[in-house]
């Protein structure tokens, strides 16, 4: 019996040794150039893709078919990742993550060039796409979105209007009392907070930006108290407490269910959410599937406006890269290329192009009609708030404040709202003195 | 353990007294083939075992010690740093709490997993179909099982039209507050682990010989007289463990909660916190601290456990 901790010990010490981590990272700083000739380009990549849906019903298999078009010689793999964050990171611990992957929010900036193929500097790729400063490393691109999202109100156009409500509201006051109305005249739940889908609650975070209209949103995050008074953040958060505070929400947020939130929301049942511009197409078709009119579905800035106009932040999605680890880096290339440029894949989302000169699509319309300022934030700052974010476990890209945020407001946990604001502030601020800014 | 394997693989050298005349010694390679041969057996189950349980904690302990966030190539060693946070911050401790709504269901789950076994065990109509209804919920899929109660718990779902069947519109959310929601999550892990409990209590109730009760029977006693000086003490053994690994179980409660409302409303359980430390804040190195603290508290349970009750040999005859 007394053998068995020295049997254990000796054990321990042995895989100790190599057992620390396998990340090796040798490969850093390769370029995976653009191919000349496209008919000379060869060989067989994996795409990861975390759009499941589009492997599954086979979208995904046509876009290779139309790549094929142009360079015949590749053949191009998918691998859907239901729980792609998640997996992927434990993928990139090895060299076998893929061909071609979206960059997952984990990786640190820094370590980009570690992991990714350079597709350029930025100076030449900024001339004809959007968002190359959200994976610029001392000046060279290491990912590209093949798409740009606004955030904003999903809503149903005919329930809106039944309440009487036809102008965006223009102040977060107006916008309750436009919910008030909906909850006074019609049948529909003013807003759905999809409490239990945890993800849509992490939405709220992209309101930054649009409330001050300052491109400068991120770097006032990574240097300032994102709680204080007036600031992007506190004001949008405010606005969720009081739709709840008020009533204007589900009646048991606990148990909400976002795929059946698609249809009810398209048949008038539910009346508005907070997502984005990605999320008008799934509801469409969620509307089609149900029997409602699709064309009721609108989607509405946030609203706050600055010098009278509304204002609309364009961001990318999860931004394509080639894996610095590639056989077929010129094919992964070329993926990369055509996704972006020429598979039609921003149309088909109703997104915005990651081309410069591309119009926006016809939802945003009435964008255009009423003048929404469409910024970019500067995302030089960005690595440096993700590494607050995790330090001070606030989690503005993670449900859990925002859970405890509704809680308050309905009355399932004790406190004060100014409280609770403070508490974030100062686990932020505190945080940001330690990592020495 | 080791003891017996090595009496049985040496039988001349422990059955040899040193005052009998030593017999001849085996021959040295059948000696040695000998020796070697139990090991041979358990050279696939060891390989196994270290592969997929001890390397990986040893992994996690020497995460313990650095501050890697799970995928970048750089970690640097961070000596106790880790331990002291946890041991400086309560809010990390303030989740056991949550233990307690597990620990008092499993409490519930022990005495009903006994009664039902008690009273199965002896002849009662249509007994299979009820050890059939009994422990069915144990062989559900723990995922199937959050998603079904999740519509059971939702508003207007399966629990209020039950209770509007019999008059009571409770207009209740019941994954709303902190001591409803937790409370309706225990007894959900009630409803799941109550047949494995009742199956094995089941088990030893029927290992006990047929003889004693009759004879008890003749004696005057009772059905519960037979309980109280049969049954009880026949399957001690059963229930120490039961309670030990209910314990375990209450302080890393996990599946249930997490993918019901994945800690919100004050459901979050060491387990979620920890998982949350490495996958949403990518801190991997504070998050194995945790984790071998987690399992330090539970030896340690158990090991004061094992005091309190001595693991006695079982003798009804």
């Amino acid at each position: 019996m007394n053998r068995r901790p020295i049997l254990a010990l000796a054990l321990g010490a042995a895989l100790l040794i190599p057992g620390c981590t396998g990340t090796g990272g040798t490969a850093k700083g390769a370029d995976a150039d653009a191919p000349d000739d496209p008919s000379k380009v060869g060989g067989s990549i994996t795409v990861l893709t975390q759009r499941t849906d589009l492997v599954a019903d086979g979208t995904m298999k046509k876009y290779a078919a139309a790549f094929n078009k142009t360079y015949p010689k590749v053949k191009v793999e998918f691998e859907a990742l239901t729980n792609y964050e998640t997996e992927v990171k434990i993928r990139m611990n090895t060299e076998n993550y893929g061909d071609v992957l979206m960059i997952p929010a984990i990786i640190k900036k820094d370590d980009y060039p570690r992991f990714f193929a350079s597709l350029g500097t930025q100076r030449e790729r900024s001339e004809k796409y959007r968002f190359t400063g959200f994976t610029t490393v001392d000046g060279k691109v290491y990912g590209q979105s093949p798409i740009g999202v606004i955030p904003g109100f999903v809503y149903n156009k005919r329930v809106w209007a039944q309440a009487g409500v036809t102008d965006w509201p223009t102040t977060p006051a107006a916008f309750l009392d436009g919910l008030e109305a909906i909850k006074s005249r019609t049948d529909a739940v003013p807003y759905y907070t999809n409490f239990a889908a945890q993800w849509t609650l992490s939405q709220w975070t992209s309101v930054n930006g649009s409330v001050g209209c300052d491109p400068q949103g991120t770097t006032k995050l990574a240097e300032g108290d994102p709680w204080a008074k007036g600031a992007d953040l506190r004001v949008g958060d405010t606005l969720l407490y009081d739709m709840v505070r008020r009533g204007l929400t589900e009646k048991d947020p606990t148990t909400t269910n976002w795929e059946e939130s698609k249809p009810r929301l398209a048949k008038g049942e539910l009346a508005t959410q907070w997502l984005g511009t990605w999320a008008i197409i799934q509801f469409q078709d969620a509307a089609r599937k149900a029997g409602a009119n699709p064309d009721d579905i609108g989607f509405m800035p946030f609203p706050a406006q600055a010098d009278g106009r509304f204002c609309a932040v364009v961001s990318p999605d999860y931004n394509q890269a080639v894996n610095v680890h590639s056989d077929n880096k010129p094919a992964a290339r070329a993926w990369v290329d055509w996704f972006t440029e020429k598979s039609g894949y921003d149309k088909d989302n109703l997104a915005i192009s990651p081309l410069d000169d591309v119009p926006l699509p016809e939802v945003l319309k009435p964008y255009e009609t009423a003048g929404v300022k469409l910024i970019e934030l500067d995302d030089t700052q960005g690595a440096k708030v993700k590494l607050i974010d995790n330090q001070s476990e606030v989690g503005i890209y993670a449900p859990e404040y925002r859970q405890d945020l509704v809680d308050l407001a309905r009355g399932a946990k004790k406190g004060d709202l100014d409280d609770f604001f403070a508490d974030l502030g100062k686990r932020w601020t505190e945080t940001q003195a330690n990592l020495g800014s | 353990m080791a003891d017996t394997t090595e009496k049985a693989a040496f039988p001349a050298v422990a059955g040899a007294g040193p005052a009998a005349p030593a017999p001849a010694p085996a021959p040295r390679r059948a000696r040695v083939r000998r020796g070697v041969t139990p090991w041979l057996f358990l050279l696939v189950p060891l390989a196994l075992l270290l592969t997929f349980t001890y390397a990986p904690i040893v992994n996690m302990a020497a995460y313990s010690f650095t501050d890697w966030d799970g995928v970048s190539p750089e970690l640097r060693y961070t000596g106790v740093e880790n331990y002291t946070e946890i041991f400086t911050r309560e809010d990390l401790f303030r989740v056991f709490f949550v233990s307690g709504y597990y620990l008092a269901a499993s409490a519930v789950q022990i005495v009903a997993a006994l009664y039902f076994a008690t009273v199965l065990s002896f002849n009662v109509r249509f007994r299979n179909f009820f050890k059939g209804v009994l422990f069915f919920p144990y062989l559900i899929n723990g995922v199937a099982i959050g998603f079904v109660f999740l519509y059971f718990f939702q508003d207007g779902g399966t629990l209020d039209s039950v209770l509007a069947l019999f008059g009571l519109h409770t207009d209740h959310a019941w994954l709303g507050t902190s001591v409803s929601a937790n409370t309706s999550l225990a007894g959900v892990s009630l409803w799941r682990y109550l047949g494995l409990n009742f199956v094995l209590f089941l088990g030893a109730i029927q290992s006990i010989p047929g003889e004693l009760y009759e004879a008890a029977e003749l004696d005057g006693a009772n059905r519960w007289h037979q309980f109280r000086h049969i049954i009880a003490p026949g399957i001690k053994p059963v229930l120490t463990l039961m309670v030990i690994l209910s314990i375990s179980g209450s302080l890393s409660a996990f599946e249930i909660p997490y993918i019901m409302t994945g800690g919100a409303t004050g459901t979050e359980t060491f387990v979620i916190q920890t998982l949350n430390l490495a996958f949403r804040f990518n801190k991997t190195g504070l998050a194995s601290a945790a984790a071998i603290v987690l399992l330090l508290i539970i030896l340690l349970v158990t090991w004061v456990q094992r005091r309190l009750v001595p693991d006695d040999k079982v003798d009804l005859v």
